[in-house]
């Protein structure tokens, strides 16, 4: 666990006279969960997305297993398997769970427009493939009974958990979780919490999460970075963040932190 | 071939059926990763044989038994088939069993192997480790979550297969033996029966009753080896017993089993099973189904359906009645199974179906005829684990909603002076495991007591089921009625989940009611009326206008005395969690008459409102009180004093013609 698998450097990013994130940096280490967590605004979401490709920052730079990431696109970082999962749900509403699925696998398919057109030969054995690799993750994500409904028909629990599938799809290396518990119940989200604890121990993937939920970030996470006013204040194992006077006074409150 | 004498154990017949069919017939289907894999019968026999071996190594011996909890798969009935190839007996338990009601039937059968399906059965009976010293390994077959758990103790399922095979090359043929040294008077299974009062008890059931059920019912009601059944009821229920194991060795249908609980209803589209076999709560639940989607249908189909439903019922009720069907009606349904009928049979997965069985708690009439209008061949079947699963059922042409049928051949029916239901055939159970008193008292005088109330009807010579002995009651003017029939007659409205009807002892009948929240929700949505929780839906004004003429509608076809005076709903589904219904979700009466006496005095003391408090207890041990006011609505006039004079004769109010 020692490896960095992702390293941010003194980034910065700002929107005409506000500062999103000025000067970041962390380490994400291989195989480890990692939160970032702050008060609304802090940057949160921001660095995610310099992290994912939406936004390319205006100073610093991103290395990801050891290679620069700073301005390639987001597609090609989808090919070195940085899948992410949004705050909003971003999925095709009008398609099924299968078919947002397999979306998920495109960065994975190898065959040609024509090949895929006539679907002859190795772009259908690709196919098979690539379906089964899906319904490995419906069997584990338990949406089987929901397979082939459309997604905009679905609960909203359901849909962040499709959701979570598309990334998986990617077979990422990298997962980032954009408040994957936003919105969720008591039951929903210890759902959503031992599958990011078998994404995480089980198919070895290292996560970058963003969350609310103090309870569920000091559970599991084995590092945490907190933001303000985008500039990290503070960083450590749960406990350390939790005795940190800076984060305490920033974010956490005395009250809130007497609760966690 | 070797007679089906000589086959006198579940094991011999797999080998056979193996032999027979080998790799060219399917025994086992399961959808897995949106595909339905196949296990021939010789991959069946395979797995038996490696899990067999493979549990013998673990040191499992000749009348050692085993428990295994889980939905239904096939690791479930090879876990099953290989612990009784090994002379063993297998114990199955409700996957939906609290631990502690796990731990009591694991210790209580002296289980030594407990296989289970995942992570959250492993943890549940981690829990109560200590609770079950006898149990040497607990074997999984779903991994997932499981990879951190290093305990020696936990052992993955593949892995006993393989233990199995490594096992079988050092001791070549000993399989074979194990399986030719079965007796047909071994014990096969024990079936807890999820007892209405007191601790479950375990029936024991040998081989040879279990084969006797399989091979009688086959020269009644005939099946195929190219039939299929879908397995989707508890596996520890002795109705799927009965069906997937031996029915299913006597016969060589395939067994299917879905992808998960939550798929059933699509898988069994998929599949069309030539036969299925439910307690009534399923049956009950479809007509729910096509109700609410007949309701949201379009325009046309409505119409078409409110046409051709009413013919329907007309040729149902003419061939009850033994009656000729005219040819108009004849035609017209024709064209009714053509344009409706035949749709939603598909819908619901019974297309294919040869016959339906209904037993565990009397069905409706009004769900009866449901079912015979769409020409499914629904029949009610009597019997209980203690003879497994069926003993009397209808003959396909002589089908009478309140009878039960005749006995199956070989077996024979009387009833005793007290009027208790007593059966006797080859099926009849060795007696309860480890309670030598009770199944004496079970099996006096060489008849299975059954507990239940009945009598045979003069005309027909079969069955008439009243209600369980215990549980018919009397009205303090001495009028008898049945509780469970009132209720189900109630149930049978698409907004009623759960009824309880009461007044033993009393001047009248009250009940208490439980709404389907999701067609109530949808109607309440329809009528524009906001709602937050099922309790907050429960007292709505229009909500228990709604159910009081569902009731009124229900009364008007009952005697006098029947009638329900008044009524609440309650704040809270009854749950089996709770105590108040079983496992197989049957209400029990005694606990939930004594839970809520206070909600019951208030109804009979014509209270406006009843404030009620009561204990939530949730899946993971907590516990929290609900407080609330409860509506009273009485519907028709109490009687008071100078009326119960006027009627002193006892008289029947129902309970299917008691009397």
């Amino acid at each position: 666990m020692s490896e960095v698998h992702l390293a941010v450097e003194n980034v910065a990013i700002g929107f005409g006279g506000v500062k999103a994130l000025d000067g970041v940096s962390l380490a994400v280490r291989k195989g480890s969960i990692t939160s970032i967590i702050g008060p609304n605004g802090a940057g949160k979401t921001s660095l995610i997305n310099c992290i994912s490709g939406r936004y390319i920052p205006q100073q610093g730079r991103i290395l990801f297993e050891g290679r620069d990431i700073t301005r390639m696109p987001p597609a090609r970082r989808a090919e070195l398997r940085i899948a992410r999962t949004f705050q909003n749900i971003a999925l095709f509403k009008h398609m099924t769970v299968l078919e947002n699925l397999m979306v998920g696998r495109h960065a994975l398919m190898r065959s040609g427009l024509l090949a895929c057109g006539l679907w002859w030969g190795p772009a259908r054995r690709e196919e098979i493939e690539h379906r089964k690799a899906v319904e490995e993750i419906i069997d584990f994500l338990e949406i089987a009974h929901v397979r082939r409904k459309p997604v905009g028909m679905l609960p909203y629990g359901l849909q962040k958990r499709v959701e979570l599938g598309r990334a998986l799809a990617l077979e990422p290396r990298l997962l980032l979780l954009d408040e994957p518990m936003a919105g969720m119940n008591a039951e929903e989200k210890e759902d959503m919490v031992r599958f990011i604890l078998d994404i995480n121990q089980e198919r070895g993937v290292t996560c970058v999460l963003i969350e609310h939920d103090m309870g569920v970030v000091m559970d599991i996470s084995d590092w945490v970075v907190v933001l303000d006013f985008g500039r990290k204040i503070g960083e450590g194992t749960p406990d350390e963040v939790r005795r940190n006077p800076d984060v305490i006074r920033a974010y956490l409150g005395d009250k809130d932190l007497a609760a966690v | 071939m070797v007679s089906a004498e000589q086959l006198d154990t579940l094991p011999k017949r797999l080998q056979a059926m193996a032999r027979k069919y080998g790799r060219s017939r399917v025994a086992l289907r399961e959808k897995e990763y949106g595909i339905w894999q196949e296990y021939t019968w010789q991959d069946y026999l395979d797995h038996v044989r490696d899990f067999c071996l493979g549990l013998v190594s673990l040191g499992f011996r000749r009348g050692d038994k085993i428990a295994i909890v889980g939905d239904n798969r096939p690791e479930w009935v090879i876990a099953e088939l290989a612990a009784q190839s090994a002379g063993g007996t297998s114990v199955g338990i409700y996957q939906d069993s609290l631990a502690k009601e796990m731990a009591y039937v694991i210790d209580h059968s002296d289980a030594v192997i407990v296989v289970v399906e995942d992570q959250e059965q492993v943890d549940k009976i981690l829990e109560v480790r200590d609770l079950i010293p006898k149990v040497r390994h607990l074997i999984y077959y779903d991994p997932k979550g499981l990879r951190t758990y290093t305990d020696p103790w936990l052992l993955y399922f593949p892995r006993v297969l393989e233990m199995g095979r490594e096992y079988g090359r050092q001791h070549p043929g000993l399989f074979e033996e194990m399986v030719a040294a079965g007796d047909g008077e071994d014990t096969a299974i024990i079936c807890y029966t999820s007892g209405t009062t007191g601790n479950p008890k375990g029936a024991m059931l040998s081989h040879r009753n279990l084969l006797a059920m399989g091979d009688t019912i086959q020269t009644v009601d005939p099946l195929t080896p190219d039939d299929d059944f879908l397995s989707f009821l508890p596996l520890a229920w002795i109705g799927e017993q009965m069906t997937a194991l031996a029915m299913h060795l006597s016969i060589g249908f395939t067994v299917n089993f879905p992808e998960e609980p939550d798929t059933v209803q699509e898988n069994m589209r998929e599949i069309g099973p030539h036969v299925m076999f439910s307690p009534p709560r399923i049956y009950e639940d479809m007509v729910t189904r096509v109700q609410v989607k007949i309701q949201d249908a379009g325009w046309l189909k409505r119409k078409l359906w409110e046409f051709f439903q009413p013919i329907g019922l007309r040729v149902a009720d003419a061939r009850f009645a033994h009656k000729p069907v005219p040819l108009t009606d004849r035609l017209l349904y024709a064209l009714g199974e053509f344009l409706v009928f035949s749709a939603i049979k598909d819908h619901l997965g019974l297309a294919r179906l040869k016959r339906a069985y209904t037993g565990g708690a009397p069905l409706g009439p009004d769900v009866f005829r449901f079912y015979h209008a769409l020409g499914v061949n629904l029949k009610q079947i009597y019997g209980q684990t203690e003879i497994v699963g069926i003993a009397v059922l209808h003959r396909d042409d002589d089908i009478r909603f309140h009878t039960v049928g005749t006995p199956l051949p070989g077996g024979e029916m009387a009833i005793s002076p007290e009027g208790e239901i007593l059966l006797r055939s080859r099926a009849v159970f060795q007696g309860y495991y480890k309670m030598p008193e009770e199944s004496a008292k079970t099996l006096a005088g060489g008849w299975l007591h059954t507990g239940d109330a009945g009598y045979i009807e003069e005309e027909s010579g079969q069955l008439v089921v009243i209600d369980r002995l215990k549980d018919v009651m009397r009205l303090s003017t001495g009028e008898i009625f049945s509780p469970n029939f009132l209720e189900n007659k109630l149930k049978f409205s698409p907004y009623i989940k759960e009824a309880v009807a009461v007044g033993n002892g009393r001047t009248h009948v009250v009940a208490m009611i439980n709404i389907d929240l999701q067609s109530v929700g949808h109607w309440a949505e329809g009528q524009g009326i906001p709602y937050t929780t099922y309790q907050d839906l429960s007292q709505k004004g229009p909500v228990i206008d709604l159910i009081a003429g569902e009731i009124a509608r229900v009364n008007a076809d009952l005697p006098e005395a029947a009638r329900i005076r008044s009524f609440v709903i309650l704040h809270k589904e009854l749950d089996a969690d709770d105590e108040e219904l079983t496992r197989t979700r049957k209400l029990r009466r005694g606990f939930v008459y004594q839970k809520y006496a206070p909600v019951i005095e208030g109804l009979y003391n014509r209270a406006k409102e009843i404030p009620v408090q009561s204990r939530v207890r949730y899946r993971d041990g907590r516990e929290t009180v609900i407080e609330t006011v409860l509506q009273v609505r009485e519907l028709l006039p109490v009687p008071g004093q100078s009326e119960e004079s006027e009627q002193p004769e006892p008289r029947a109010a129902g309970g299917g013609g008691v009397g």
